[in-house]
This record gives C-alpha cells, sequence and structure tokens, in this order.
C-alpha cells in the first residue's frame, strides 16, 4: 500500500471522527459552555476537511466567521445568561429512546443513499475549477460578477439581522434619567435662576 | 476504505446532520443547544456542497456554501437576540414555554 494514498485517509479519518464525536458531545454536554466548545472543535475539524477537498477559503472563512464570531457569540450568551445548569438536562432521558430512534434510521437511510448514490456521468460545470488559479482568486473572479446579486443579498441579509438583533435587545428602561442635551443647551438664566422673596423665620415650604 | 471519495464525505455529513436532529429532540430545556444543533445542520449541508464542488469540480457549490455561512451567522445573532430577550421575560430558557412568544 502506498504512502501516498493511506496518509489522506489517515488524516480523514482522524478528522471526520473528531467532528462527528465533538457533534454528539455538544448536544450531549451537561455544561452549556463545554458545548460551546465542542461546537468550535466541531467547526476547526469541518474546516481541515474542507481543505483537504481544496476548499481553502471557506476553511479559513470557517475558522475565522464561525470561530471568531459566531462561537464566542454562543459563548457570551450562555455566560450571560444565569441559569441551572442541572435543570437544563431535565426531559433529556425522556427523549433519548426515541430521538435516539429516529437518529439512527435517519442516518442509516442518509448513509445508504449517499453510498448508492452514483455522480452523473456528462455533467458539465458552469464555474470550472482551473488548475493553477488558487481558489481565493477563483472565488474572487466569480463572486462579484457572476453572483454578484446574490452577494448585495447577503449583505442585505446581514443588515437586516443586525438591524433586527440590535432591536431586539436594546431596552429602555423606564425611570432611568438620561442627558437631554438640547433641553440643556435650550436653557437660559431666566429659566435657571428664580428669585423668591423669602419672608424672614418662615424658610419656604 | 483507503481511497477517500465523495462518498465518505457525504456519510460525515449524514451524521452531522442526524447528530442535529437529535439535539434537536432531547434537549428541551435549553434553547441553546438547540441553536447550536441549527449549526451543526448547517455545517452539514455545507460539507455536502463542498464535497460535490470538489468532485464534480464546480466553483459554484462552494459560492453556495459561502451564503449559506452568511445567512447561518444572521440567523444565530437573530436567535440569540430572541433568546436574550426571552431570558429577559421569563427568566430560564425552556423550550416548553416559548409559545409566549405568540403574544
Amino acid at each position: 500500500m502506498e504512502i501516498g494514498t493511506v496518509l489522506p485517509a489517515i488524516a480523514f479519518y482522524l478528522f471526520a471522527s473528531t467532528a462527528c464525536i465533538c457533534a454528539l458531545m455538544v448536544v450531549i454536554a451537561r455544561n452549556p459552555v463545554r458545548s460551546v466548545l465542542f461546537l468550535i472543535m466541531t467547526f476547526f475539524s469541518a474546516a481541515a476537511l474542507f481543505v483537504m477537498l481544496g476548499a481553502e477559503f471557506l476553511a479559513l472563512l470557517l475558522v475565522i466567521v464561525y470561530v471568531g464570531a459566531v462561537a464566542v457569540l454562543f459563548l457570551f450568551v450562555v455566560m450571560m445568561l444565569d441559569v441551572d445548569f442541572v435543570e437544563l438536562k431535565q426531559g433529556f432521558a425522556q427523549y433519548l429512546p426515541l430521538g435516539g430512534l429516529l437518529a439512527f434510521v435517519l442516518t442509516v437511510e442518509l448513509i445508504v443513499l449517499g453510498t448508492t448514490f452514483r455522480l452523473p456521468e456528462n455533467f458539465s460545470a458552469q464555474v470550472p475549477i482551473e488548475q493553477g488559479v488558487s481558489n481565493i482568486e477563483a472565488f474572487g473572479l466569480v463572486l462579484y460578477t457572476d453572483f454578484a446579486f446574490f452577494f448585495e443579498a447577503a449583505g442585505l441579509i446581514l443588515l437586516v439581522a443586525m438591524i433586527g438583533a440590535i432591536m431586539l435587545t436594546l431596552s429602555r428602561k423606564k425611570g432611568v434619567k438620561r442627558q437631554n442635551v438640547s433641553d440643556q443647551v435650550a436653557r437660559t438664566p431666566k429659566d435657571g435662576l428664580e428669585v423668591l422673596d423669602v419672608k424672614p423665620g418662615e424658610g419656604l415650604s | 476504505m483507503m481511497e477517500i471519495g465523495i462518498h465518505h464525505y457525504l456519510a460525515v455529513s449524514a451524521i452531522i446532520f442526524t447528530i442535529g436532529i437529535f439535539g434537536i429532540f432531547v434537549n428541551r430545556k435549553n434553547v441553546v443547544i438547540v441553536l447550536m444543533s441549527v449549526e451543526l445542520i448547517l455545517l452539514s449541508v455545507n460539507i455536502n456542497f463542498v464535497a460535490f464542488s470538489a468532485h464534480l469540480n464546480d466553483l459554484t457549490g462552494q459560492v453556495f456554501a459561502l451564503f449559506i455561512l452568511t445567512v447561518a451567522a444572521a440567523e444565530a445573532a437573530v436567535g440569540l437576540a430572541i433568546l436574550v430577550v426571552y431570558f429577559r421575560n421569563r427568566g430560564d430558557i425552556s423550550v416548553d414555554h416559548i409559545n409566549m412568544m405568540k403574544g
């Protein structure tokens, strides 16, 4: 057996098993913080699989956007919510048999479907991957030309999501005194000073 | 076994997808894990797209995976924002009472 075929196979099985085990740990871990850390590990392994498939740009994007932003956002939210960790796992055993059975059946079905599937013979690529052009360059060549509308739509989705997230979490508390700049600037000596005629011995009520 | 083809990647993707489904099933008290399960499902879909893209020699699949990544990030942001508001109103993050959001 040649070393050239064994090494990629070993790497694939290593990353694939890490991804699957960490994904399972995400859903069964007792502590949500551990779930997030296992999620980060899953994304790293998936990024390694992407590199093996030749999608370097997506792999780096997965590490930067998912591990760097989304997973850390999850971590912030988990740490911000003050919840009882024991209470969170209630109902786990109750739904475990049905969920496990369904998951098993679905896995077997999908794997059977995936392994019996045959790629089409006369497939013509819409955007062929050319040799000698780096992955990110190939992306750049089509992303702003062929897929420009999709790219702008993605930007619009991100904008809407950002506005939505801010609008949802922004809370204006009642009863909090805030600085009102226009009121302060519009204040004149006449408003600010009141001269009262105080009678001796009585004071102001 | 030693020749890694598209079927191996499809199998990994299938396993991660079902783990995501399983996570949604069994975590009835924790919406954060449900959101993470949705992320796992989207990741498995991305693995599928990239595997097909590599084996059909077509970049379109990778571009599509990029847009899925965008939408997944937006979904995580909005989902977590809803979760924070829900926690502020109720004091826990259980799935059971989430229908109170109907108003």
